[in-house]
């Protein structure tokens, strides 16, 4: 193990180039710990995001050698290629500065995949009595841990190719309210999620579930839409 | 950019690659072997002429690669139905291992006649 | 298009490619049976010549051929080449009309 990494970072907006930086390498090193370095010790004009720095939060997400991931949770060891590591901003986001994204269409297309709980309850009614092992409940459970992070998003080719297409974190938390049996806005939100720009766009590549750090599978969310979309054509409710 | 081609780089991406791929030299030949076939309406003697080419080594080459096309675009297919329309499990990985082995097979059965 | 037929679109990708599963593994079965047996042009038309259950076995094929393709298609192009909207569709719709026409046309000349 050399003991120096060679750190080239994006700099500028969309356009802009890689500038490199020498690290010093150490043991157990994140690469949040190597942007860090560079921004507090090197230059500090350089933007960059993270937060909680333990894998809670899912802000430090950025591509790390081409692959999106968090860079808190990320070693240095498991992802560096020859002595070099290449930093840049997520994918198929616009770029603010340097490893900062723009997040505002991700989470439109959140809202626009109704991804709203509505609740159908009153202060008045007693609460809802919802059984863990019921197989919807199982199935809101197996995608309700997303955060948010955008690392499924950056992955997915999909995205890249059909600019309306609302993405797999917006089209899991759908499929997480989908089997919520308390919702109320059923019929609107399959309308919303289904057709080219929703679930049956998805080709099943499953580079979100491959890149997902809550190991949440997006691709099973998404064919279980196409399978309750298509029911309610059949039955004429769509 | 070598940036996308390192995060495609797993099993069910080359898996929808080669799915895509294949349909679509698929779709490109079927219109051929449409157009082939339709001369044994009027012009017999020109659809003999065709099928003598099938005896020179590249076409039988040309023929083995269209099936292996179909057999993986099949087993593929089959592949993405059970994912979409069966009740996702954990063994639904091992299917890309099942359709490749099933595709390779239907292509050296193939090769083996011909 | 509206969102119903979109998924429509979708629905009839999947039937068809239900219904192609069994006509391409049939199509290779007999393929691969023909072409070991040493089956001449002549004596496959023997076969196929007159022969109903044929006709309408290739026939679905067929069909279901010229559905499933162009549809499939349709991703291609919007993903692609960017080419989506409404003159993808009807080129597709097109291509569709073309592909059954050649088909049909095919089959009944083996038939016939």
């Amino acid at each position: 193990m050399s003991d120096v990494l060679n750190v080239r970072v994006w700099r500028g907006g969309e356009e802009g180039e890689y500038q490199s930086f020498q690290v010093p390498r150490q043991e157990s090193q994140t690469v949040l710990d190597v942007v860090s370095h560079i921004q507090r010790h090197l230059d500090p004009s350089l933007a960059y995001r993270f937060a909680c720095r333990v894998g809670m939060c899912g802000s430090c997400a950025m591509t790390v050698n081409g692959v999106a991931r968090w860079t808190c949770r990320t070693h240095v060891a498991k992802v560096v290629k020859d002595g070099v590591l290449e930093l840049a901003p997520l994918a198929h986001l616009p770029v603010i500065r340097d490893l900062v994204t723009d997040m505002s269409v991700f989470f439109d297309k959140w809202a626009k995949a109704r991804g709203q709980f509505h609740p159908t309850a009153t202060r008045k009614d007693p609460f809802a009595r919802v059984k863990p092992d019921t197989p919807e409940r199982k199935n809101a459970d197996a995608g309700i841990e997303c955060i948010g992070c955008g690392v499924c998003y950056a992955s997915c080719d999909v995205v890249q190719w059909q600019p309306d297409y609302l993405g797999p974190a917006a089209l899991n938390r759908a499929w997480t309210l989908v089997n919520d049996v308390r919702d109320g806005a059923q019929d609107e939100r399959l309308r919303a999620v289904a057709g080219d720009a929703g679930c049956h766009a998805c080709h099943t590549h499953m580079s979100c579930t491959e890149r997902c750090p809550k190991q949440i599978s997006p691709t099973a969310g998404i064919a279980g839409l196409k399978r309750t979309a298509m029911k309610a054509a059949l039955k004429g409710e769509l | 950019m070598n940036t996308a081609w390192r995060a495609r780089n797993h099993p069910a991406w080359w898996a929808f690659l080669v799915h895509r791929i294949s349909g679509i030299l698929l779709t490109l030949f079927l219109p051929v072997h449409f157009w082939v076939l339709g001369l044994a309406l009027h012009d017999s003697a020109r659809l003999d002429g065709f099928l003598h080419w099938t005896d020179y080594p590249l076409v039988k080459v040309g023929e083995f690669f269209l099936v292996l096309m179909l057999a993986a675009h099949l087993t593929g297919g089959l592949r993405l139905l059970a994912l979409e329309f069966l009740a996702w499990r954990g063994w639904q990985k091992n299917l890309l291992a099942v359709a490749a082995g099933l595709a390779l097979f239907a292509g050296l059965a193939f090769a083996y006649v011909v | 298009m509206n969102t119903s037929n979109q998924v429509r679109l979708w629905a009839a990708q999947r039937l068809s490619a239900m219904v192609l599963a069994i006509c391409v593994i049939v199509h290779l079965i007999t393929i691969i049976y023909a072409v070991r047996s040493g089956l001449s042009a002549d004596q496959i038309l023997a076969r196929t010549q007159g022969n109903v259950a044929w006709l309408a076995f290739y026939g679905i094929f067929v069909l279901a051929v010229s559905i499933h393709g162009p549809i499939g298609l349709r991703s291609v192009f919007s993903e692609w080449l960017g080419w989506r909207g409404r003159s993808a569709d009807v080129f597709l719709l097109l291509l569709a009309v073309v592909l059954a026409w050649l088909g049909f046309r095919a089959v009944w000349g083996v038939y016939a």
